[in-house]
C-alpha cells in the first residue's frame, strides 16, 4: 500500500520516517521524496497489513498522512504500442508481451510523472484522488 | 526458375496466390530451402509503423464567392504551405500551431481530417483583380476538400541508428527521453519487416509500385529525400489518397522537447520472381545492423558507442561494456505487423496486383552533407582573449583583489602546470568572507566542476552550456586544458549588430 506523508520542517529536521521503522520494524520503502526548508512530502510503500500501526505512529510524530489513490491510466485508444514509455520508467511499470503490446504494473507506479511527460501519443495520464 | 509478375497476377486473380509476411519468410527459407520457397511463396509483404517527420499532404479547397488567391494559409491554426496555385496548399507534419505550439500541429490536422473532424481553415491575401477576396474563414471536413493527397518526401527508412546518452543530464530528442550516463538506449524501425530491408538492391522497389500508406493503397514515387543506400539507410517518397486513409495507421505525436511529428504505417508488397528475391527477403533481424550514437556530443557526426542488430535491441537489453542498458523502441512492431497482415490480405483477396518498378532507384547512392558557404561564428572569434586567473595555492584575498578591479567576475584556477582546475566567482569569495572556515586558499573554495569550452566550438553550443547550467562565463581552454580565453555574456553581445548577422 503506498501512503502520501506529509510534514512541516519548521519545528526541525525530525528523522521521522526513520523513527518510525525503528519503533515499529516495520519497513518502509522510500518511492519519492520531495522536501525543500520548510516542508517535506514523501511517497512510502508499505505491507498492506502494517497500515493502520504506521499511519498512527506517523500521525503521533506530527505528519498528516492519507492513503494514496492515484494511479497511472492507459488510454487504449490513444496507444500504438511504441513503447517510448518503457525505459524511462524507473520502476519497471511497463512492458511488452509476446505479441508486441504493451502490459503495465500500475502497482509498481510511484507516479514520477515521467512517462506522462514523454508518451508521444499522450496515452497516459494520472488518475485523479477521489 | 523465374516467375513472371504476370503469372503472380494471375494467381492474384484466380485466388491461388501464396503470401506471407516478411516476418513469417526467414522460417520458410529455412525449412523448405531456396528452391522450395521460390514455388511455394508468391509475395512477401513489408510493413513499418513510426514517426516518419517528413509527410504531408497537398490539399485543394475549391474556389470561394467571390474567389480569393490564397497567400497564407492556417488549418486550426496550423501554416500550411500557400506558395502554390491560389486554392492549393501543403499542410506538413511537423509544422507547428500558433497557439498551442508543439501540442498541435500538422500532423494533428491530418488527424483530424482523418477521423472525420472538423478543421477550420483561415487564409488572407493581398487581392488582385481576378481574385479580389482578401480574408477568409471557414469550417472544412475531409469530404468538403477537392484532394488531399499524401505526399511524403522522406518515408520508410531503411534502418536507423539507436540512441543512447553519455553525459550527466537527460536529453529530449526525436528519439526520445535519453536517460543521463547511457541509462537507455532507444531505437525504431521495424528490423525484418523494413520494406527497402528486404529489397536493398531495389529490384521490385521503385516508382509506380503499389504499397500499403496510411491504411489506403498508395504508391511509390521513387527515391526518397536523403536517400543514402549507400551506407544502408535508402528512403522512399510515397503518395496516397488521405480520403481513403485510416486513423489507426495515421497518427499524430509530439515527441517532448522536440516537436510534433507524423507516425506513419507503411507496407511494401515484395514479389518474389526468382532465387535472389526469395534469399534477400529471408533477412532476418541479425541481419540489420546499427550504430548506438551518443546525442550527448551535439555536432553532425556524433560518436557512436557500438554496433547492435535489431535482434538484440528488441531483446530488451544490451550489454555494453560490461553493463546492461535497457533497451525500447519509439517505432511499434505490433502495427508494423498488422499493416504487413492487412496488405497479405488485400492481395490474397485481389484488391492489390503486382507491379514492377517504372523506374528504378538508384541502390548505390549516398548522401552528402550540407554544404556551408558562410560558417557560423566560432568561440575563438568572440572569446575575450585577456585572460585573468589564478593559482589553486593562492590566498582568497589575493582572488578577491582581483576580482575587486572589476573587470571580470570569474576567475579560473590554474594548478602549477598552467591548467584549468576550478574557478571562483565574485559570489564564491563574497561567500569566503562571511563564512572563513573552509579555509584560506583558492583550493577550498573553488568549484572543482567547471563548464569549459573549446576555440573552434560553434557559439550556438556554447550558449547551450550557458544556458543548459545557468553560468555566465565559460573558459576556453586548449587540448591541455591551458586557458586562452573567456567567453562571456558580454562577448555575446558582439554577435548582434557585428558581423555574423548582417
Ligand atoms: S509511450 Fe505512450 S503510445 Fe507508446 S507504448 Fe507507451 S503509452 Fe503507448
Ligand atoms: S509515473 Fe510513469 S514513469 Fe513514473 S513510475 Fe509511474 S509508470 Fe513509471
Amino acid at each position: 500500500m503506498k501512503l502520501i506523508v506529509t510534514f512541516s520542517r519548521k519545528a526541525g529536521k525530525k528523522p521521522i520516517i526513520a523513527q518510525v521503522v525503528r519503533d515499529t520494524g516495520i519497513l518502509i520503502n522510500v518511492e519519492r521524496a520531495m522536501i525543500d526548508s520548510s516542508e517535506g512530502e514523501a511517497l512510502i510503500d508499505i505491507p498492506d497489513e502494517s497500515c493502520t500501526l504506521v499511519k498512527e505512529r506517523l500521525a503521533d510524530l506530527g505528519a498528516s498522512v492519507r492513503v494514496l489513490e492515484a494511479g497511472i491510466f492507459l488510454d487504449e485508444s490513444e496507444c500504438v504500442d511504441c513503447g517510448a514509455c518503457i525505459t524511462v520508467c524507473p520502476q519497471e511499470v511497463f512492458w511488452f508481451d509476446d505479441d508486441w503490446k504493451l502490459q503495465m504494473d500500475e502497482s509498481k507506479c510511484v507516479l514520477c510523472g515521467r512517462c506522462i511527460e514523454i508518451c508521444p501519443h499522450r496515452a497516459l495520464s494520472q488518475t485523479s484522488e477521489s | 526458375m523465374h516467375k513472371s509478375i504476370e503469372e503472380i497476377n494471375r494467381k492474384i486473380r484466380d485466388g491461388s496466390v501464396r503470401v506471407v509476411t516478411a516476418e513469417e519468410m526467414p522460417l520458410i527459407v529455412e525449412e523448405l530451402g531456396d528452391e522450395g520457397a521460390l514455388k511455394e511463396v508468391d509475395v512477401v509483404t513489408t510493413g513499418t509503423f513510426g514517426a516518419m517527420c517528413s509527410s504531408g499532404a497537398f490539399v485543394n479547397f475549391g474556389h470561394a464567392d467571390p474567389p480569393i488567391r490564397m497567400e497564407r494559409v492556417w488549418l486550426n491554426d496550423v501554416e500550411a504551405y500557400g506558395g502554390i496555385a491560389a486554392v492549393d496548399a501543403y499542410i506538413g507534419a511537423t509544422q507547428q500551431s500558433t497557439t498551442l505550439e508543439d501540442e498541435y500541429g500538422g500532423a494533428h490536422v491530418i488527424e483530424d481530417f482523418i477521423s472525420g473532424k472538423s478543421v477550420e481553415m483561415r487564409a488572407i491575401s493581398r487581392g488582385t483583380d481576378c481574385y479580389p477576396r482578401r480574408t477568409i474563414t471557414t469550417e472544412l471536413l475531409l469530404e468538403n476538400l477537392n484532394e488531399a493527397i499524401m505526399c511524403n518526401p522522406r518515408n520508410g527508412y531503411q534502418r536507423y541508428n539507436a540512441a543512447s546518452n553519455s553525459t550527466d543530464r537527460t536529453l529530449h530528442t526525436y528519439m526520445g527521453m535519453l536517460l543521463p550516463n547511457c541509462g537507455n538506449i532507444t531505437y525504431s524501425g521495424s528490423g525484418l519487416l523494413n520494406p527497402i530491408s528486404n529489397d536493398p538492391q531495389f529490384r521490385m522497389i521503385g516508382s509506380g509500385v503499389p504499397i500499403f500508406l496510411g491504411g489506403a493503397t498508395g504508391m511509390i514515387v521513387g527515391q526518397g529525400t536523403q536517400h543514402s543506400p549507400a551506407s544502408g539507410f535508402g528512403t522512399l517518397m510515397v503518395t496516397g489518397d488521405m480520403k481513403a486513409m485510416s486513423g489507426e495507421y495515421i497518427r499524430a505525436a509530439t515527441m517532448k522537447g522536440y516537436g510534433v511529428t507524423l507516425y506513419v504505417g507503411l507496407g511494401v508488397p515484395i514479389p518474389i520472381t526468382d532465387l535472389d528475391m526469395v534469399r534477400r527477403t529471408a533477412v532476418r533481424d541479425e541481419d540489420i545492423e546499427v550504430d548506438i550514437i551518443d546525442y550527448g556530443v551535439p555536432q553532425r557526426s556524433r560518436p557512436t558507442l557500438g554496433r547492435v542488430n535489431y535482434a538484440e535491441l528488441k531483446s530488451g537489453y544490451i550489454e555494453i561494456g560490461g553493463e546492461e542498458i535497457r533497451t525500447s523502441s519509439l517505432s511499434s512492431f505490433r502495427r508494423a505487423r498488422q499493416v504487413a497482415q492487412e496488405l497479405k490480405l488485400w492481395i490474397e483477396t485481389g484488391k492489390m496486383e503486382m507491379l514492377l518498378p517504372a523506374r528504378p532507384i538508384d541502390p548505390a547512392k549516398a548522401a552528402q552533407p550540407m554544404r556551408e558557404t558562410v560558417q557560423g561564428p566560432r568561440v575563438l572569434d568572440i572569446m575575450d582573449t585577456r585572460v585573468i586567473s589564478i593559482l589553486e595555492t593562492e590566498e582568497i584575498a589575493t582572488a578577491a583583489k582581483k576580482l575587486l578591479k572589476g573587470e571580470t567576475n570569474h576567475l579560473p584556477v590554474l594548478d602549477d602546470g598552467g591548467r584549468l582546475v576550478g574557478i571562483v566567482t565574485t559570489y564564491d569569495i563574497s561567500k569566503a568572507v562571511v563564512n572563513p572556515a573552509k579555509g584560506s586558499r583558492v583550493m577550498d573554495i573553488m568549484k572543482r566542476k567547471v563548464v569549459t569550452t573549446v576555440p573552434d566550438e560553434a557559439v550556438d553550443i556554447a550558449v547551450q552550456k550557458l544556458e543548459l547550467h545557468n553560468i555566465s562565463a565559460l573558459p576556453v581552454v586548449d587540448q591541455e586544458r591551458r586557458v586562452i580565453g573567456m567567453l562571456t555574456a558580454m562577448n555575446l553581445g558582439k554577435l548582434f549588430g557585428g558581423r555574423w548577422l548582417k
